[in-house]
């Protein structure tokens, strides 16, 4: 468990503030902000089986608890988030394979985990809420 | 200047590695390709399979493939989700205390929310 130790005054790693925003090094934070972000995932879905568990006046409460505006909001954060790991994270299965490490591949493949991110959230809600 | 009687080899030793990065390493891609799978399939075939009522959410949890699939998307994406999180707490939190206590609390949360998913699950599948 060598670390940084909390008397070092060196900055940290990525010097957020002193490097330009490319793509490549965005999707590298988005992946660890969305990884994070998923914490709270886990925790809606284990309350969602756990409403369904506890019975249909239970699971009605947790749904219309759910469909509140400021909660789909952060569902679909949720669900953006999910989708966008799952994509950046097949591109880093990828490069783990030595594949895509070309810079225009790279930067290519980046701009699509963000585009895949947003539509595949999207596709979802219209799935639940469409169909 | 260092006025220690430890010699430089002694005062490096049992600072560097645990030994344990690679299964880590491995761990982490292994849990994500059961999840590239088991993810897609639970969103899809509940959003495709329940209309998201009690009644049609529990007719699909009934099934043998629907609550195994969603047991083991739990334990995997938990799994998963606590290795991330460690290293995101290796990275970021500095101290002693605040990260022994982080790195014990991110052991603790998904083991909990995995026990209380898995007997849901079981719940709803046994009927009881």
């Amino acid at each position: 468990m060598a670390g940084p130790q909390a008397n070092d005054k060196r900055p940290l790693s990525p010097h957020l503030q002193v490097w330009r925003w490319h793509v490549t090094m965005a999707t590298s934070i988005f992946h660890r902000a969305s990884g994070v972000a998923l914490y709270l995932g886990a925790i809606v879905l284990t309350a969602w089986v756990v409403a369904l568990a506890s019975g249909p006046a239970a699971y009605a409460d947790f749904m219309s608890f759910l469909m509140s505006p400021l909660c789909l909001l952060i569902l679909f954060g949720i669900t953006a988030a999910a989708c966008y790991h799952l994509a950046n994270g097949i591109r880093h299965l990828a490069w783990d394979a030595g594949k895509g490490f070309d810079p225009k591949v790279s930067t290519a493949t980046g701009w699509a985990t963000i585009v895949a991110g947003a539509v595949g959230a999207v596709l979802v809600f219209a799935l639940a809420f469409l169909a | 200047m260092n006025h220690s009687l430890r010699t430089p080899l002694s005062r490096a030793r049992g600072l560097g590695s645990a030994k344990h990065g690679v299964g880590h390493f491995i761990q982490q891609r292994a849990t994500a390709i059961f999840l590239a799978v088991l993810l897609p399939w639970f969103a899809l075939s509940i959003l495709l399979g329940t209309d998201g009522s009690y009644d049609s959410v529990m007719g699909w949890m009934k099934h043998p493939v629907n609550a195994a699939g969603t047991a083991l998307l739990v334990l995997t994406g938990l799994f998963h989700m606590r290795l991330g999180m460690q290293v995101v707490i290796e990275d970021y939190v500095t101290g002693a205390v605040a990260r022994t206590v982080s790195l014990l609390a991110n052991t603790a949360i998904p083991a909990i929310l995995a026990v209380i998913a898995i007997l849901s699950v079981a719940k709803v599948f046994v009927g009881a």
